[in-house]
């Protein structure tokens, strides 16, 4: 065992010795025309070596790290404590997130345009991971070309600013309408699919219509993008420091107080947190409708939902059609947030962050998926100093996570439907 | 109300079935019996819609159904249930109920979201159904439990009772009583009688356990190796050379 161990071990650092040295040790260097090779420095030797040496230790002494791990005490109390009673759990509850929304609804008047700007991002991930999480966390279909419908979103409010000069609450919804239009139409050819294929066919799915929007210079204007998406206006009040369309006032005129750049970026985020709260209201209350619980029976069992008479077709493309729309809305607040799109907001990656986000927060479950949102889009930023090791920490933190909460930071608990006794 | 014509299924270059036909009246308990891998449950599995048989027909109230979708058959009044249990084990027991009513509800998103009076009302109405159903088979007490909990014999009822609430019109039952105690196959007797008597559900039924067979059968079909064997009442069943040969054992 011992001896076994310590092979293991040795290897692992043989490992890491010959595929860190040549990343990070060789160096290309111009001289004039030529380029050299040049060798590592001792300090980087060294740290390699360090390196090496942290794995060896890791590695020999797993199982005690990961013992030591596990016993870390739990950072949820109640998962210890005996569940509280069903309604007084779910009337705290309620009262608690209530509370913050208020909470969130003040915060952005006392804190730095920056931070607004990324918490405005941070409930367009929100949204989208809610929105994820029908397909994914509920329905039990993994979808990863999700990033396709909130790009629709997004294409949808820029080309219809550009051609119709479209307002954003109109757009709101087209966009959304229009991004459930296309998860309705991947729906279809998907329907017999399950699992690995159905993820690979999304994959795909995602793919095409990135490209489509790269290639398709004629209309969207390629890898360009587009650009002067109009910003949202309050009653016709833009907050611009002087009015673009006729017809309109500019809010610091309407109110009489002195222009600043902060009340659009406010405005955005106030938006983007209605929004949010909709979204997840009415998620929630879907996942207590009949079709909610078709979506779940689906996943347990297909063949059983089937024989009582519950239509594949139906129950997998309601729930494609309702996850996208959302992805549409949130694509449509982006759009307006950034001003300019190009089809590089739509990587696969985008995709793959969003399921992240998703799997990390707890399938299924609500509150987890918006922590988890929070967490995976503040943690880069925060990692900023970091720059170059920014994913590095990023992968650390999510590998970590997986060994240690399994099941996602907060597991979904099935919000259950009792049957009362009439006495 | 059931009529199964020279129904075949081909596998490949197996026959599963071959030429079986039965019929079942309104008011009636139907057996299928024959050794394991006669070819029973494939025959179940024509008729649900799950496979597509090869050959023969299958009508149901006088319409074709054979290769119809699984719901729509199952929306049509026939419901099965499996050999082995299949619930939906993480929903609760009463969640089990309401999935299976899902036709009868309100799907409408939007009456939904904003909770209309007819919404309500079907919920209710939907809730109360499975009241009733769960006190009938003896499980009110467990509604709120997760359906993967319950001890095996309450499984097997639980699914009973999730057929019965889409309120079909025969129910086709895939070895009810395996793996149920003596004391429990009492009950899933008595359960079956019931069903046909106050509720005038016609039952199919594959099963090993002869003596619920010859006790509650009004008819019994004897398939083996995909072929019919015999067709008649337990009685004549049991005097029939072929099946004792067959089937029943040769002592």
């Amino acid at each position: 065992m011992a001896a076994n161990n310590f092979r293991h071990a040795l290897f692992c650092a043989f490992i890491t010795l010959i595929i860190s040295y040549p990343i990070i040790g060789f160096n290309l260097e111009a001289q004039g025309i030529n380029v050299t090779l040049t060798g590592a420095d001792a300090t980087t030797i060294v740290m390699v070596l360090l390196a090496a040496v942290i794995v060896f230790l890791f590695q020999m002494f797993r199982e005690q790290i990961m013992g030591g791990l596990k016993s870390i005490p739990h950072p949820l109390p109640q998962s210890n404590k005996e569940p509280m009673a069903e309604n007084r759990r779910a009337k705290i509850e309620s009262w608690v997130l209530t509370g913050i929304v208020v909470l969130a609804l003040f915060w952005p008047f006392f804190v730095s345009r920056g931070s607004v700007d990324l918490a405005t991002l941070v409930l367009i991930y929100v949204m989208l991971a809610l929105g994820l999480n029908v397909v994914v966390g509920l329905a039990g279909l993994l979808d990863l070309g999700y990033v396709a419908f909130y790009a629709v979103g997004a294409y949808t409010f820029a080309l219809l600013s550009q051609y119709t000069g479209i307002s954003f609450w109109l757009a709101l919804p087209i966009g959304a309408l229009l991004a459930a239009l296309f998860g309705l139409v991947l729906g279809f050819p998907v329907l017999r699919l399950r699992g690995d294929y159905l993820a690979i066919v999304t994959l795909g799915f995602g793919e095409i219509i990135r490209i489509l929007l790269n290639n398709w210079t004629t209309l969207t204007g390629g890898p360009n993008g587009i650009g002067g998406i109009p910003d949202p206006t309050l009653f016709g009040m833009e907050f611009g420091r002087r009015v673009k369309e006729e017809g309109n006032t500019s809010f610091h005129e309407t109110f009489g107080i002195a222009y600043s750049g902060e009340h659009k970026v406010i405005f955005l985020y106030l938006i983007a947190l209605v929004l949010a709260v909709f979204t997840a209201l009415v998620i929630r209350r879907f996942m207590r409708m009949p079709v909610g619980r078709a979506w779940e029976a689906l996943r347990e069992d297909e063949i059983a939902a089937r024989s009582l008479g519950l239509s594949r077709t139906a129950v997998k493309l309601s729930a494609f059609t309702i996850g996208a729309f959302f992805a549409g809305f949130a694509g449509t607040v982006f759009a307006s947030k950034q001003g300019f799109i190009s089809p590089e907001s739509f990587v696969f990656l985008e995709s793959a962050i969003i399921l992240a986000i998703v799997v990390l927060g707890g399938m299924g479950s609500q509150i987890g998926v918006v922590l988890a949102a929070i967490a995976v889009t503040i943690l880069p930023e925060l990692a900023r100093e970091f720059s170059e090791y920014r994913m590095l920490i990023f992968g650390a933190a999510m590998v970590l996570m997986m060994v240690w909460r399994p099941q996602g930071l907060m597991p979904m608990r099935r919000i259950h439907i009792e049957l009362k006794r009439q006495e | 109300m059931l009529e199964v014509q020279n129904l075949s299924m081909r596998f490949g270059g197996l026959l599963a079935v071959d030429e079986v036909s039965l019929d079942v009246q309104e008011h009636e308990i139907v057996s299928i019996i024959g050794p394991n891998g006669a070819g029973k449950t494939t025959v179940f599995n024509c008729m649900s819609g799950f496979y597509k048989p090869t050959g023969g027909k299958i009508l149901f109230e006088g319409k074709e159904v054979q290769g119809k979708p699984d719901y729509k058959i199952s929306r049509l009044g026939m419901v099965r249930t499996f050999q082995h249990v299949r619930l939906f084990s993480q929903m609760t027991v009463v969640e089990n109920l309401l999935v299976a009513q899902h036709r009868h509800l309100n799907t409408n998103l939007i009456s939904g979201l904003i909770k209309t009076p007819s919404y309500r009302t079907k919920e209710q109405k939907s809730l109360d159904r499975a009241a009733y159903w769960l006190d009938r088979v003896g499980l009110l007490d467990l509604a709120n439990r997760e359906a993967g909990n319950l001890a095996y014999g309450q499984q097997r009822r639980l699914e009973i009772a999730r057929c019965m609430v889409t309120e079909p019109k025969l129910l086709m039952l895939d070895e009810p009583a395996a793996g149920l105690n003596p004391a429990e196959t009492k009950e899933l007797n008595q359960l079956i009688i019931s069903l046909k008597e106050d509720y005038n559900v016609s039952v199919v039924l594959i099963e090993h356990d002869m003596s619920l067979v010859m006790d509650i059968s009004d008819r019994i079909n004897v398939i083996n190796q995909g072929r019919p064997l015999a067709s008649g009442t337990p009685e004549e069943i049991r005097q029939n050379d072929d099946v004792i040969k067959a089937y029943l054992g040769e002592a």
